[in-house]
């Protein structure tokens, strides 16, 4: 279960954003996970709604982009985005490829609420 | 400056990090993501954009394991499989085939069984208890590098908590990542966990001595691999047949630092 200590990553990382930002309030996370990333977006819900209580998140809203995984062959120079845990090219079948995406975990977006009259 | 024990390497942040000193996946991802590592800006009151890497601080604190090992010429490799896979056992008969000098990182869950029985054999072991952790990640590492003799090492293993899926999210600091399937575990483990196989440098098929006992296809193990990680190497090992693991010391030697990037001896 890391997804508790991707999410305190996570939390931190709020809560600098909200400091520098002279936030009083978060009201929505939004995260990108790559199908690759290792994590499990449901375990990763469950334990954001847990941690948050405690910090500037505690009324946000966890919203999940699941990223499938891109490919670009090399061989072929086609763009593919695949159902499949594997990177073959599916236009031509060649071993080399390169991963464009989907193997990531990132924050892209923070709503927030700041002071009046800053 | 390592605040908490005095060490002098510099922990550079992620956008300072240089391209020149890293090999290994997880590498070419960080350095990816410094691409998209824009500046944050308020597009209305509300509404931050940001691009951000859930885990750059544990990536910061690896690059800076990194220079640790690098500062001492040593190539560390991290060991992950499934408990009881073989990588402790591995790691006690390796001393037999190989004149590199070596020694260990052990995370294990409450015990120091682990370190207790490399250090019987005389490998230099420490072990990091992880109480309930599933992984170990940089910090961690980081506090081990200070209760090892670096010096004279040409390599330092990781032995990582046993387990195919969170040990293959973290980035601990070493150069390389080996991921060991033992026979009697079956060949179907690199489609379910892809994500661990994926990160491999090299896949250790252990226990290859059991093979006439299970229904071990290494051929589709091979051909699972492949799908996932092309360039990967599949090595069939057993402790019980000394040729295999000459070929696993003949690979450590190919895949030292001072041999892959030149660096001096
Ligand atoms: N037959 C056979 N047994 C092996 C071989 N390698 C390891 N074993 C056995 O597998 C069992 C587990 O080995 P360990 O080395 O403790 O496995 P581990 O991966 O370190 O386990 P954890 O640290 O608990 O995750 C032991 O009983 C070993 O003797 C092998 O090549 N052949
Ligand atoms: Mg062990
Ligand atoms: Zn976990
Ligand atoms: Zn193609
Ligand atoms: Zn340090
Ligand atoms: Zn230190």
């Amino acid at each position: 279960m890391h997804e508790y200590s991707i999410v305190s990553a996570l939390i931190e990382q709020c809560e600098q954003h909200a400091r520098a930002n002279q936030a009083t309030k978060i009201t929505r996370v939004a995260i990108k996970l790559g199908v690759m990333s290792g994590v499990e977006p449901t375990l990763l819900q469950t334990a954001f709604e847990t941690f948050k209580l405690d910090g500037i998140c505690r009324e946000a809203e966890l919203s999940m982009t699941l990223q499938p995984l891109v490919i670009k062959c090399a061989d072929c120079q086609q763009e593919s985005v695949l159902d499949e845990r594997s990177i073959v090219c599916p236009a031509c079948n060649s071993y080399h490829t390169r991963v464009l995406e989907g193997e990531d975990m990132l924050l892209m977006q923070l709503e927030m609420e700041q002071a009046e009259d800053i | 400056m390592c605040k908490d024990c005095g060490c002098s390497l510099p922990r550079h942040s992620a956008i300072q990090q240089g391209h020149d000193h890293h090999t290994g996946h997880s590498h070419e991802h960080s350095h990816k993501h410094q691409e998209l590592h824009t500046n944050p800006q308020l597009n209305d009151k509300k509404t931050l954009s940001v691009i951000h890497k859930i885990l750059d601080k544990n990536d910061v604190e690896a690059a800076h394991n990194r220079a640790h090992f690098e500062a001492h010429h040593i190539t560390a490799f991290n060991l992950m499989s499934s408990p009881g896979s073989g990588k402790t056992t591995l790691l006690e008969h390796l001393k037999e085939y190989t004149k590199l000098n070596y020694a260990v990182i052990e995370g294990d869950l409450e015990t120091s069984r682990d370190a207790d029985r490399l250090i019987a054999k005389g490998i230099t072991a420490h072990q990091i208890q992880t109480g309930s952790a599933c992984h170990l990640d940089a910090f961690m590492v980081h506090g081990a590098l200070h209760h090892l003799p670096l010096e004279g090492l040409d390599i330092c293993f990781v032995e990582n908590v046993g387990n195919l899926v969170c040990p293959a999210s973290y980035d601990v600091g070493t150069h390389k990542n080996i991921v060991l399937l033992s026979v009697p575990e079956g060949d179907d483990k690199i489609e379910k966990y892809p994500v661990m196989f994926r990160r491999a440098d090299l896949v250790l098929i252990t226990k290859c001595d059991l093979l006439p006992y299970f229904d071990f296809s290494v051929d589709e193990a091979k051909a699972q691999l492949k799908k996932l990680n092309p360039d990967t190497q599949i090595l069939e090992v057993s402790i019980k047949n000394g040729d295999s693991m000459h070929a696993v010391a003949a690979w450590l030697n190919e895949n030292l630092r001072r041999n892959t990037v030149g660096e001096p001896q």
